[in-house]
């Protein structure tokens, strides 16, 4: 491509028009980390929620009466240790070993699918004993902020299967690495969103 | 031990991948500061809940960004600096957003007309926690 | 429905026969005017077998063009559907005094102010500009189309699903009554138990869903797909306001979508959130909305503050004074917004601290605009002013906004807003500064970029009768409502005592008439033009404009540019002009498209008939319908190959057919 210099009395086509179609730039996963960030404002307004509203009990039960701590302690073991396992099939990835690389999204999913199964067990509990999300604010609050990370990583785990399907059929082509970098950023960033979880939801709600 | 593979062409703004060494540092860093939080409130070890949760919480933060940069590879190069831009102005607006609700509400809530007792059952608010 | 049998109930969920308004005359005349409008419409376009060409050209459209000019058709039909609920409320209160109660009762009132805001914002204003922006903005950088072209189309789907409801709440039930925010407690079951609220939840959400989408796609095009050498500082002022208003966008509609879907919980699942026992807390929806509601709005005025920058120095025939400060008030606009939320509710009683906090902070946001303002001025100052259609409906706006904005100011005096809160002061300095500020942008847009658009120039005289009737009529409609708040009379009244009031609402009423004409004009002025439009045909420049969209033919083809453009310096086609530039009428090469796709109307129709489920409690519709919009996304996922190439060949015919000359037409020396 012509890189003349420019004077004014210079106009040769190629000074104002690229003759050759300018490289492509990609903008996926920029456009993806913006969505994560619109993402971060549905979690603000419901972090938000629960700091006004989290210790509105109306004489029901408090954080300190329903929060299962040890339950969470294993289930921020789970969620973390799927982020990690999600960090290997990205590295397996970039070698292209796609077995390999299948085998550690499959370990991610199931330890997102723990998370998400042990998280429906205890607010199956809590709502059998008359603390669901209709007895207080503070329980509403509770089962939303948690709920919809719970929801977020539903179909996390489903879009993981998608992927899995589609990388077995397709192979790793340019479109699948770029959809699980997406997917990579979206996994890290829920066990992002968790660390606030149940450090203001469970911890501190105890306390509160 | 950096892979070095990306999707395609674009002109020198590919995301970061990560290193065998990266998630296994960040997840050692994660697991630490995970470990003790539950410990700071399970073992009761300060006697007042308010710094634990000051402590609690400073130490979540701490966390994210150990997961925002050895999980999520944010720096200031990739995509051109746009990413860390967007989560600069994220993050910025986030504290704003979450900080002055937070004093509008308390402040509201002081102004509120003083409870009967009667009604206590139903609408015991003590304003948000600190 | 006691009598009706399980298996009815189960099918139809809450809806039966007893949704129809039967009793309601107005809304049964209304239904009929619209079914023959519809069927009309519908006979038309079957008879001269336009559905192919419908589908195949528009429908399925991932040209960020043709998306656009959806858009602004959408939001001109919505424009008649919310200045019918104005003018409808104009009449009720320019007659409803001492015993008179006016042919609306407050039921049905109160609908049609939710109705009118809603409409008018959400699908009017935010459709106006997102066409705009969608038209415009790729090709003033230089682009070929947005980033995510797929993601265009199904954003403009979602909309329109959420445009549908609206309109189906018309016919089917009834409609909101707690105003265009929805606040609780109206907007809570207890008080609400009918499904008007809920044909505004689902509305907003899947119009919202689009929108955010919308915002993502601009800010990564602007990015990532500049043509060469165009660094930011060189990107044109509407660019800029585009990539702003985008930011807010996706920093701001997350909350309007959580805030609705937390009243969703405590009307659908009873939670607790903002009802007025177990702890739930009003004043927590309040402010959330705001905290939406205010960005929002700017979001709505920030592109047309673009709009101006690029009509004013092209009509005074200088560059835009002050690129920098405007680049810089526009980034400080943007950040400020997000510090002002409360002044909606100074009144809601959280003291003086927060109060004055936020008064100060609303009065230096005010800043900005006005640096804005003096550029544009200056921009005009020993300019050669050519006073075209656009021009006019600019020198409106700065006169009629900037009042606006004054009152605005007056309004941030926290004290002085205890008088005038919800008063008649704060609805006419709203509609000051979105009919001074928006609607006039559109019009002036709409009259510069049309003629890009189409290849021939909207009709002149027509302009212009739409522009003073505008004009005029705003003053004559609002004026009076200034002084009706200063007196101290509140918003949203359908019926009055005070005999003394009533020939101020006369006049308002008068003034919206003169609106009214002024929406008719457009219509006229868009239907001579088309008839005539053979001899208002221009070139590929017939404003001798500045920005790069002007170096194309008009229309532009689909591609936009044969060669991508580089770009040396600001207002890059007034430096190409300047330095002789030609494009090579040889050399062609085979140009990378993307295909059009069905996908985004299945995954929107699906979508709109999700919400409707969701309306009317018909449970298995949701779940089908949900599974289906899952299901139709995925299997989009499963297709690889979404784009083609256009041979060299075929551009190069393109470009000798379309006559592409480098000397404007219709240009003032």
């Amino acid at each position: 491509m012509n890189t003349t210099t420019l004077n004014t009395a210079h106009s040769a086509p190629a000074d104002f028009y690229c003759l050759k179609e300018p490289q492509a730039h990609n903008g996926t996963l920029l456009g993806f980390w913006l969505y994560l960030m619109s993402d971060c404002f549905i979690f603000a307004a419901l972090f938000t929620c629960y700091a006004v509203l989290g210790a509105n009990y109306a004489g029901g039960p408090t954080g300190a009466e329903v929060l299962d701590l040890p339950g969470l302690a294993v289930n921020t073991a789970l969620l973390l240790v799927s982020s990690v396992t999600f960090g290997f099939a990205m590295l397996q990835m970039a070698r292209e070993n796609k077995t390999a690389m299948l085998c550690w999204l499959a370990v991610a999913g199931l330890l997102a699918a723990g998370f998400v199964g042990l998280e429906i067990r205890e607010f199956i509990g809590m709502i059998a004993e008359g603390a669901g999300p209709d007895r207080s604010a503070f329980l509403s609050s509770f089962f939303t902020l948690v709920g919809t990370h719970g929801l977020h990583v539903t179909v996390g785990i489903l879009w993981l299967g998608v992927l899995m399907v589609q990388t077995i059929r397709y192979g790793i082509n340019e479109a699948n690495v770029r959809r699980l970098q997406c997917l990579s950023m979206f996994w890290h960033f829920l066990d992002l969103v968790w660390v606030g979880v149940f450090s203001y939801v469970y911890l501190a709600g105890v306390l509160r | 031990m950096s892979s070095t593979t990306t999707a395609g062409h674009d002109g020198g703004m590919h995301a970061h991948h990560g290193s065998l060494r990266g998630y296994l540092t960040g997840f050692a860093l994660a697991i630490i500061l995970t470990i003790i939080p539950f410990w700071l409130v399970m073992g009761h070890v300060i006697a007042s809940p308010a710094v634990t949760i000051f402590v609690v919480l400073a130490l979540a933060v701490v966390q994210i960004m150990v997961h925002v940069i050895y999980f999520l590879h944010l720096d200031f190069r990739s995509e051109g600096g746009w990413n860390m831009m967007a989560f600069i102005f994220t993050a910025v607006l986030v504290i704003i957003v979450l900080g002055a609700s937070i004093w509008v509400m308390f402040e509201e809530n002081a102004n509120m007309m003083p409870m009967m007792s009667s009604q206590s059952m139903h609408q015991s608010y003590s304003g948000p926690s600190r | 429905m006691p009598d009706r049998s399980a298996f009815w109930n189960f099918l139809l969920g809450r809806l039966s026969l007893d949704s129809l308004p039967l009793h309601n005359t107005i809304v049964v005349y209304t239904f009929f005017v619209v079914a023959a409008i519809g069927l009309c419409l519908l006979g038309f376009i079957t008879k001269k077998r336009y559905w192919g060409y419908l589908w195949k050209e528009w429908f399925t459209t991932v040209d960020h063009k043709k998306l656009g000019i959806m858009y602004m058709i959408l939001g001109t039909v919505m424009l008649v559907r919310g200045f019918s609920d104005a003018i409808m409320m104009r009449a009720q209160q320019a007659v409803a005094f001492g015993s008179n109660m006016g042919y609306l009762p407050p039921h049905h009132f109160d609908q049609i102010f939710t109705a009118h805001g809603s409409i008018m914002i959400f699908f009017v204003a935010m459709a106006y500009i997102v066409g705009l922006m969608n038209y415009v903005m790729p090709q003033q950088i230089g682009a070929r189309d947005v980033a995510f072209p797929f993601l265009n189309n199904l954003s403009f789907w979602f909309t329109f699903g959420g445009v549908v409801l609206f309109m189906i709440s018309l016919f089917v039930g009834d409609f909101s009554t707690a105003g265009w925010l929805g606040y609780p407690p109206v907007s809570e079951l207890q008080q609400s138990p009918g499904p008007g609220v809920d044909y505004y939840i689902w509305g907003l959400q899947l119009s919202g869903v689009g929108t955010l989408l919308t915002g993502i796609n601009f800010v990564a095009t602007i990015i990532k797909m500049r043509a060469p050498g165009m660094t930011m500082m060189k990107m044109p002022v509407f660019s800029w306001t585009t990539l702003c208003t985008s930011g807010l966008i996706i920093a701001t509609f997350p909350i309007l979508t959580a805030t609705l879907f937390l009243l969703t919980l405590d009307r659908y699942l009873g939670t607790h959130f903002f009802t007025a026992g177990f702890g739930g807390n009003v004043m927590m929806y309040i402010n959330l909305i705001w905290v939406w509601g205010h960005p929002e709005v700017y979001i709505l005025i920030l592109p047309i503050f673009g709009v101006y920058s690029e009509i004013v120095p092209t009509f005074s025939g200088k560059p835009l004074f002050g690129y920098a400060s405007m680049v810089y008030a526009t980034i400080a606009i943007m950040i400020l917004s997000y510090l002002v939320w409360l002044h909606h509710f100074f009144t809601m009683g959280s003291g003086p601290s927060v109060n004055s906090f936020f008064s100060l902070t609303t009065m230096i946001i005010s800043i900005p605009t006005g640096v804005k303002i003096f550029n544009w001025l200056f921009t005009m100052y020993r300019g050669r002013v050519r006073f075209t259609v656009p021009m006019l409906w600019t020198m409106g706006f700065l006169f009629t906004f900037t009042i606006g904005g004054m009152t605005g100011v007056m309004l941030s005096v926290a004290p002085a807003d205890f008088l005038l809160h919800n008063s008649l002061f704060l609805v006419a300095h709203f509609h000051n500064v979105i009919i001074g500020g928006v609607v006039f942008g559109v019009f002036a847009a709409v009259n510069y970029w049309f003629p890009k658009a189409f290849g021939f120039k909207l009709d002149e005289f027509w302009g212009k009768m739409t522009f003073w009737l505008w004009q005029i009529g705003f003053w004559v409609a609002f004026g009076p409502l200034y002084v009706l708040g200063l007196m101290g009379v509140t918003r949203r009244l359908s019926h009055f005592t005070d005999p003394s009031l009533q020939p101020w609402f006369i006049v308002a009423a008068f003034g919206a008439l003169l609106i009214g004409l002024g929406i008719v004009t457009f219509i006229v002025q868009i239907y001579v033009s088309i008839r005539r439009r053979d001899a208002y045909a221009v070139g590929g420049d017939p404003w001798d404009a500045r920005t790069l969209e002007w170096s194309s033919t008009s229309p532009p083809p689909a591609y936009n540019f044969a060669f991508i453009p580089r770009v040396h310096e600001r207002d890059a086609w007034t430096d190409m002009k300047a330095r002789g530039a030609r494009q090579p009428m040889e050399g062609f090469h085979a140009i990378h498209m993307p295909k059009n796709t069905a996908a985004g109307v299945v995954i929107g129709a699906l979508a709109c008939i999700f919400g409707f489920a969701m309306v009317w409690y018909i449970w298995w519709l949701a779940v089908v319908s949900f599974v289906g919009v899952v299901g139709a996304a995925i299997v989009h996922t499963f297709n690889y190959h979404r784009d083609y190439h256009i041979p060299a060949d075929e551009v190069s015919r393109v470009e000798r057919a379309g006559g592409w000359e480098p000397e404007t037409e219709g240009a003032a020396a």
